[in-house]
């Protein structure tokens, strides 16, 4: 019983059909209590007032667009080392979700920035390598589509992401090359003393957990369709040989 | 290897072989600049550097889908996938052959062209520094770019998307030395950076590169 027996398409299916509901209905119920914990149940920032709700939202989905990268690139790597199909298309599963949680991280972020920073925009460090991963999302999406042969596209789009993964990362240190600028620091570590104070701290941690189990949940959902799809156009594939 | 180098070389000054569209591209971008700012000295002499570091880039990525496409219509790249040459080896000398017939002329000219947008006097050599330091960077992300679209039909366009993302380092570190030149400001750092890059660039991408093109030759 290892780890890897999953690569069977079958008993990935098998398992994802058993977690699925689990981790639907977890990501529900940590969506909903982070949510309205957050929005209603929390006092006002003393200076932000109510615009600090929207990190609720905001955090969670720039958390899942930066972890979506880092599985598709774990993805990638097991495809090209070991070449199970289940993991390619575990990737191309995930693509798709990284960049709508990447357009949600920057659009709260704009709808955040406006009354904060009086700006909607601001070439901001991290604000400029998250636009930047969504260039990446943008290419590898559109790899995946140009090219029809399935092993052949996972192929390159792995060979992709794990270049893309070298250069998202340097034109990450690149821009802080610019200035500090507006956006704050990491405040949600676990040892720090400058981190948000506890009221906002629980319903946020709570969203996040949320978040990534939709994650979870939509990857093993995306994938369990690409699988079928295989399927199919093997079976179609066949079926024309025959006749 | 130096044969190869030679070939290509050969192929791209001939008649036909695109040498000097990258740079006729570069020059019409800079001089279409100060039709769309508007020809006051003083704004077009701030933005010089980072005009002319674009400019360089997308001369750059203009010339990219000659890099492979021809030869892999012709099966020349067959014949080097099979040849006792490695295939890194190979791509490299390719990239290195891009960078002769596009990055270079660029280097040279981009101090003429300088002139144009009212560049300051201490930038000239700190331009041509920053240009020479990136350029193989850009060619080799180019080369690599090429290799995972050369299989794809009609594939130009997706290139553009997928190495443009590549060279924003590239061109972050390039056009803050160039810019710190043209002010009089200390430009070792970025260009510490910006040699990083390249050096790493070449010392790599090949691999990546040729990883790229035998899953597409197969």
């Amino acid at each position: 019983m290892s780890f890897w027996e999953y690569a069977n398409p079958v008993k990935f299916l098998a398992l994802s059909a058993r977690v699925q509901p689990f981790a639907w209905g977890a990501a529900a119920v940590g969506i909903f209590v982070g949510l309205v914990w957050g929005f209603f149940f929390t006092p006002d920032d003393f200076r932000q007032g109510s615009t600090i709700r929207i990190i609720y939202i905001h955090v969670p989905s720039a958390w899942i667009a930066i972890n979506a990268w880092i599985m598709m690139l774990i993805a990638s790597l097991i495809w090209l080392v070991r070449r199970h199909h289940v993991s390619a298309l575990a990737a191309k599963a995930a693509a798709p979700v990284g960049l709508v949680m990447t357009v949600i991280g920057l659009l709260t972020g704009a709808l955040w920035g406006q009354p904060m920073w009086g700006t909607w925009w601001a070439w901001d460090p991290r604000l400029t390598s998250f636009l930047t991963l969504f260039l990446f999302y943008l290419g590898y999406i559109a790899l995946w589509q140009a090219i029809e042969d399935p092993d052949t596209a996972a192929d390159l789009t792995s060979v992709l992401c794990l270049v893309g993964s070298v250069f998202a990362l340097m034109s990450r240190y690149a821009v802080l090359f610019w200035n500090q600028g507006l956006h704050q620091g990491a405040t949600l570590s676990l040892d720090k003393e400058e981190n948000i104070s506890d009221v906002f701290w629980f319903p946020l941690i709570t969203s996040i957990a949320g978040f990534t189990l939709l994650f979870i949940a939509l990857v093993l959902y995306r994938t369990g369709t690409e699988i079928s799809l295989r399927r199919a156009r093997a079976l179609g594939a066949r079926l024309e040989k025959e006749a | 290897m130096t044969a190869l180098l030679i070939r290509d070389l050969r192929l791209a000054f001939r008649a036909g072989g695109g040498f000097g569209l990258g740079l006729a591209f570069f020059l019409i971008l800079v001089v279409l600049v100060p039709f769309s700012v508007g020809p006051e000295s003083a704004l077009l002499g701030t933005i010089a550097p980072g005009i002319l570091w674009l400019g360089a880039l997308l001369a750059c990525l203009l010339s990219l889908d000659r890099l492979l496409a021809l030869d892999f219509e012709d099966g020349t790249l067959d014949v080097l996938a099979t040849a006792p040459l490695p295939l890194e080896a190979a791509l490299a000398i390719k990239g290195l052959a891009h960078w002769i017939t596009t990055g270079l002329p660029l280097v040279l000219a981009a101090p003429v062209l300088g002139i144009l947008l009212n560049l300051p006097a201490q930038g000239f050599g700190w331009l041509v520094v920053s240009l020479a330091l990136g350029t193989p960077a850009l060619s080799m992300i180019g080369c690599f770019g090429a290799a995972l679209t050369v299989g794809i039909k009609r594939g130009g366009l997706l290139m553009s998307l997928l190495v443009l993302p590549l060279y924003v380092p590239t061109l972050i570190f390039g056009a803050e030395a160039a810019r710190r030149g043209a002010v009089g400001m200390a430009v070792e750092t970025p260009l510490l950076l910006l040699a990083g890059i390249s050096l790493g660039s070449v010392a790599l991408l090949p691999f990546a590169a040729a990883a790229a093109l035998r899953m597409t030759i197969r």
